[in-house]
């Protein structure tokens, strides 16, 4: 009799989780916005489900809101653009053949996204074979994503994001210039290569210019107490602190360093940029720290002010640095597609590498040689965990 | 020195966190001979019911805290009852697989409810230093310090001088024994899953509010090190956790303060090597022989 009422019991969880799974699969959205026919055909490849949703979706937030004022002004080449929106579920494999799918079957002119570097690198066979370009707005990663790992420049693949190794670059002329320092601590997280990279660039840049660095420490993704070592910093004399890694460990070490009473200005790069920050760390932990991003919502550019006032009309929320990387993108492929004068994917690729001096909301950048945009850098400062100050470092 | 000082009151802090939650691991093997792996996540789900009390029903910390505890030892009793009991009388590996199961079923049940971002209590508690002589201590790290030692003082209580804590004792020596002297095994074995659950919802809470930073899998490596801490002071051994909790507190202070955080948790875990080599029962632990 138990057993049977166990196996009933388990037999409704099971269900119930299968239920809840369901019920949340994402709806495919297929094709969006202007009638089917000869409009210009876009994919993009994006994460709508899985862990990094937010960053999916805000980037195809920001491509739909580009794209629907293109087409509201009259589209391009005399024709509507059309975009094939399509969900990656946060999965490089899943990524691979959608773009696949994408490039072969409905014949678009170039691929847009994913966001991240893994998903997006997955997808460059895809672009190669198929000669069709790809950009992201975001994949940052320093390594083989528009070159291979000899070197080599990807033809086919475009970002307009700067990489993650030139965050730290900045980050140590901005503690140089901007405050002045001459020492420094650098405390990483050994678990990303986003981090890694940021902290050999910084150090690189640091002692070369004449600063020294006095310790230098590490954590791995998921510590909760940075205490230990934070004291062990507190007897040294230095003056800035480098901290490169996500916010949800950064949040942690800036409470417990100020807890501690450390109070010299604490940098980091984009990965502080998230609302976590300051519940993690608390407001009265979040002064006197800086960190770099790719656009900010203070800036005064009258370009910048109008895309944040249309944001806000549109989705009644602040918009954040993906919603400003994708409306880039969306502006910048379409700027491409007009350039080339056709819509043909070879003659697209070549507009792509060509660019010069496109205006966008993150920044005016030419296209490098390397692929990589030439671009200025933001630098925010925290004051009571609020966005205050902003300077632009050229590159 | 100051320095060293300083870092004795993070150790301790810490240490008291590990010892919470070893006293759980200890109590559950003393008495069944179980290495209770789900015990760290009954942490976690302490911390989410502390967070859920204090964020949506703005309840104060020492209310948000019994809540915890409360429900946390009422969990702790249903997974015995559900997936220990019925295997009391099986091999020892098929309870310690179905403990590792209950530990993933927990942390993805969760992590399907509350999703897997990473949440903050709000302020309870002032997070303010107070300075003594040349040291400075948080009034949230005297918090856990005076809780876990409140509560360490009512287990001894409650072990040595209650009748419960008398069927405990006589049921972790001998519990066929115990049973034909009348004491109820079955209900002694729940008493002890509900206080030690109790204590890993109290250390959840505390947690919570000390790092401010609370997700689905953070019960997995708190439970380990404080299983380490527990085999060191000698499993089944109520001071001996105690003990642990605080020598693994120091050990990776000292690591990260004076050598390379990078080894924190190898050498923790290679100082568990070193005991179960050295001496497999513990500082405190009962050398028994196994009957047979």
């Amino acid at each position: 009799m138990k057993k049977r009422l166990f196996l009933l019991l388990s037999l409704i969880l099971v269900l119930g989780l299968l239920a809840g799974c369901s019920s949340k699969a994402p709806a495919e959205e297929g094709e969006a916005g202007a009638a089917a026919g000869d409009g210009i055909k876009i994919g993009v490849n994006y994460e709508k489900s899985g862990e990094v949703a937010t960053y999916g979706q805000a980037s195809i937030d920001g491509i739909q809101m580009a794209i629907d004022e293109i087409n509201a002004a009259g589209g391009v080449l005399g024709q509507q653009v059309e975009l094939l929106i399509q969900d990656n579920k946060s999965d490089p494999g899943e990524a691979y053949s959608i773009a696949t799918k994408l490039m072969t079957q409905e014949g678009v002119v170039a691929c847009l996204g994913p966001a991240t570097s893994g998903s997006f690198k997955a997808t460059i066979p895809a672009a190669t074979q198929n000669q069709v370009p790809i950009i992201s707005a975001s994949a940052t990663a320093d390594k083989e994503v528009t070159t291979d790992k000899d070197g080599n420049v990807n033809e086919y693949v475009f970002r307009l994001c700067f990489n993650d190794s030139f965050q730290g670059v900045t980050m140590a002329n901005f503690a140089l210039n901007n405050l002045k320092a001459k020492s420094a601590v650098i405390y990483q997280d050994q678990s990303s290569d986003y981090a890694i990279g940021l902290a050999e660039n910084f150090k690189k840049t640091f002692t070369e210019a004449g600063g020294t660095i006095v310790a230098e420490a590490a954590f791995v993704a998921k510590d909760k107490d940075f205490k230990a070592t934070l004291t062990g910093f507190k007897d040294k004399k230095f003056d800035v602190i480098f901290l490169p890694g996500y916010y949800s460990e950064a949040g942690l070490v800036i409470k417990q360093a100020r807890e501690l009473g450390i109070s010299a200005p604490i940098l980091g790069a984009d990965g502080f940029d998230s609302p976590v920050l300051k519940e993690l760390a608390g407001p009265q932990a979040l002064n006197n720290v800086y960190f770099s991003n790719h656009y900010s919502s203070l800036d005064q550019d009258p370009a910048v002010i109008k895309f944040i006032e249309d944001f806000k009309a549109k989705f009644g929320t602040e918009p954040n640095a993906f919603h400003a990387l994708g409306y880039d993108l969306g502006k910048y492929i379409v700027d491409a597609v007009a350039r080339a004068g056709a819509a043909d994917a070879q003659k697209v690729t070549e507009a792509l590498a060509s660019t010069v001096d496109f205006k966008g909301i993150t920044g005016t950048f030419s296209m490098g040689e390397d692929h990589n945009p030439i671009k200025s850098i933001v630098v925010i400062g925290l004051e009571n965990g609020d966005q205050k100050t902003t300077v632009r470092v050229d590159p | 020195m100051d320095q060293f000082l300083q870092q004795m009151i993070n150790a301790v802090s810490l240490g008291s966190i590990y010892a919470l939650i070893a006293l759980g691991y200890t109590m559950v093997y003393g008495i069944i001979k179980l290495i209770n792996f789900a015990h760290g996540d009954v942490y976690m789900i302490g911390a989410y019911i502390g967070f859920a009390a204090t964020t949506y029903f703005h309840l104060g910390f020492f209310v948000a805290l019994i809540l915890a505890m409360t429900i946390c030892s009422i969990l702790g009793v249903v997974i015995e009852r559900v997936a220990y009991k019925p295997l009391r009388n099986s091999t020892r590996i098929a309870a310690l697989i179905t403990a590792i199961g209950v530990s993933l079923l927990l942390e993805y049940v969760m992590m399907f409810f509350v999703g897997a971002e990473v949440r903050s209590y709000p302020p309870l508690l002032s997070d303010k230093l107070i300075q003594l002589g040349p040291v400075q201590i948080g009034v949230q790290q005297i918090y856990i310090i005076l809780i876990s030692v409140a509560l360490m003082v009512l287990l001894q209580f409650i072990v040595h001088r209650t009748r419960t804590g008398k069927a405990m004792r006589a049921v972790s020596t001998d519990a066929d024994a115990a049973q034909l002297m009348g004491i109820r095994v079955d209900r002694t074995i729940s008493y002890t899953f509900a206080i030690g659950s109790a204590f890993a919802g109290a250390a959840g809470v505390l947690v919570g509010i000390y790092y401010n930073s609370i997700d689905p899998l953070m019960g997995i490596m708190p439970g380990l090190k404080a299983f380490v801490a527990a085999v060191f002071g000698g499993i089944g051994s109520i001071p001996g956790a105690m003990i642990g909790g605080l020598s693994i507190g120091l050990l990776e202070t000292l690591v990260s303060g004076y050598g390379n955080s990078m080894y924190r948790d190898a050498v923790v875990f290679a100082f568990l090597i070193l005991i179960l080599i050295i001496k497999p029962t513990g500082l405190l632990g009962k050398n028994i022989r196994e009957k047979v």
